[in-house]
């Protein structure tokens, strides 16, 4: 019994990270269609700036505000030098360039960084908490705490204010939404920031758990855009919901089976899923008349 | 209140407005009819700001229009119900009225769109429905509702009769005549020539990426050009 509860928290602290990842896709994509595969390398950053800043002998909580803004200003840069230019261009150039960004951004952190692996210390310290037999690091809590704050905060935005409203206006018609006066362009900055900065807080709440290194954004990202697939691309209820099933799943395959196959299981489970529910668990089934 | 003089439009290297001038004053309706393929879209997508011009000029309340950008036009007033209707597919049709007030948070909102379940009852009925599930017509009446709730001075209505049944295009047209009666000027495209000149103030005839004729719409309505060009009789 203790046993399946200590894989439960395990797999819930590898899922929250995964769910926080997978928040971040979802913004990007409800304003423009597009899945930003270069979501991992913004989890990437919040890691290595936080642990460079810290280094450098900033306090830890003033060098993670650092690293997510400095993400989010990257995120904006993408877009504009990156995105913007290419608007018009159909979704599936838009998601190569994404990619083609993920490639930059890596190669550019081997360089102004260094290839080493990294870690800071845990935010509450490193003594496990005891919970009926099993434990959990503390820092597990703060991963987890953080997913629901982020995806609670995105939900109200996305279904409570009409700015939310607008950015699912934008991605569903960018035409009508120009003429009903919603700033397109601001929209997509304002989803490049979101989205990036999100990315670096799972980065910078993950890295005292999983530790981060210049390569270590093209793992979220796949594992982050599995579990949007999963639960419903778009969908912040999916995407939270998404991320904590494959962190589960994997932990549960890896702790019963082998770890050999937690991977394996996790995309089996992704596939058998989509196979039955194309639009993922909680996704919108578009009904559309013309 | 809105005045184009030698309006100039291209796709690519291909030219499709070849100077334009027109003009709509405060309060009147007026229509631009033509064939398929004359321009009409090209002309309305050029005044709401989202077809580039490559010549010549847009003044709207006195004031140039055309550096203006796309989304800051219904600012200014002026409103489209583009061609296609375009409404919000995904969002319900309560989401899709309120974002076409999103310049505005005030009481107003609210009032603005009781009237306009008042113009359009079957609105009100699917008013938490998702709007890419309404018929041809109910998505008619949304987009020029959505359009309405901008609080325009001049409405552009492009082909608001396209594929409807002739019950609905007149319960559309009836709405446009209203639309006089709450003060908003209306620049009306039309294929349906007739239905578009009864109700119109002034007509505009276009062929070809020109106008080639114009006048009240009652004389257009009775010249016997229009009438075997257009109107079939």
């Amino acid at each position: 019994m203790s046993e399946l509860l200590q894989f439960l928290f395990s797999g819930l602290t590898v899922g929250a990270v995964y769910a926080l990842v997978a928040l971040g896709f979802t913004i990007i994509y409800n304003a423009s269609d597009v899945v930003n595969f270069a979501q991992g390398e913004f989890v990437m950053l919040g890691g290595m700036i936080t642990w460079f800043a810290h280094a450098a002998g900033l306090p830890l909580p003033l060098a993670a505000l650092i690293a997510i803004v400095a993400t989010a200003a990257l995120g904006v840069a993408i877009n504009k030098l990156a995105i913007e230019p290419a608007r018009g261009a159909p979704v599936v150039s838009l998601i190569i360039i994404t990619i083609g960004a993920s490639v930059f951004l890596q190669g550019a952190a081997q360089l102004v960084f260094d290839k080493q692996i990294h870690s800071f210390p845990a935010f509450s310290g490193d003594t496990p908490l005891r919970i009926g037999g099993a434990t959990i690091q503390p820092q597990s809590l703060w991963v987890i705490g953080g997913a629901l704050v982020v995806f609670a905060g995105l939900w109200l935005f996305f279904t409570r204010t009409l700015l939310g409203r607008a950015v699912l206006a934008t991605s569903n018609n960018r035409l009508a939404a120009q003429l009903v006066g919603i700033n397109t362009n601001f929209v997509m900055t304002l989803s490049f920031a979101l989205s990036a900065g999100i990315g670096a807080l799972a980065g910078v709440l993950a890295t005292p758990i999983t530790l981060t290194a210049y390569n270590v954004g093209i793992g979220f990202a796949l594992k982050g855009f599995a579990g949007a697939m999963l639960g419903g691309m778009g969908n912040p209820k999916g995407a939270l919901a998404g991320g904590f099933l494959i962190g589960l799943i994997e932990a549960l395959t890896a702790g019963y089976l082998s770890s050999t196959y937690k991977e394996a299981a996790a995309f089996v489970v992704i596939l058998l899923v989509l196979f039955f529910m194309p639009q993922g668990l909680f996704g919108r089934k578009s009904t559309e008349r013309v | 209140m809105l005045t184009v003089e030698g309006l100039r439009s291209r796709y690519g290297r291909i030219e499709v407005l070849h100077g334009i001038d027109l003009h709509v004053d405060s309060g009147e309706i007026v229509t631009v009819v033509g064939a398929n393929g004359a321009g009409k879209t090209t002309l309305l997508r050029c005044l709401s700001g989202v077809q580039p011009v490559s010549a010549g000029t847009i003044t709207f309340r006195g004031e140039p229009l055309t550096p203006v950008p796309a989304f800051k036009r219904l600012a200014r007033g002026l409103a489209q119900s583009p061609e296609g209707r375009q409404i919000f597919t995904n969002l319900t049709v309560e989401e899709n009225l309120r974002l076409g007030a999103f310049l505005y948070s005030d009481d107003r909102v609210e009032k603005d769109m009781e009237d306009a379940f008042q113009m359009f009852p079957i609105l009100k009925q699917k008013r938490n429905l998702a709007a890419g599930g309404l018929s041809g017509g109910q998505q008619q009446m949304l987009a020029m509702a959505r359009a309405l709730m901008g609080r325009p001075s001049c409405l552009l209505l492009d082909e608001p009769s396209m594929g409807l049944a002739p019950i609905i295009v007149q319960q559309i047209f009836d709405v446009v005549s209203g639309l006089k009666a709450l003060g908003v000027t209306v620049l009306l495209v039309e294929q349906n020539a007739f239905g578009a000149l009864k109700i119109a103030d002034r007509g505009y005839v276009m062929e070809t990426g020109q106008i080639t004729m114009q006048g009240p719409a009652g004389e257009l309505i009775a010249d016997p050009r229009i009438r075997e060009a257009y109107l079939g009789i």
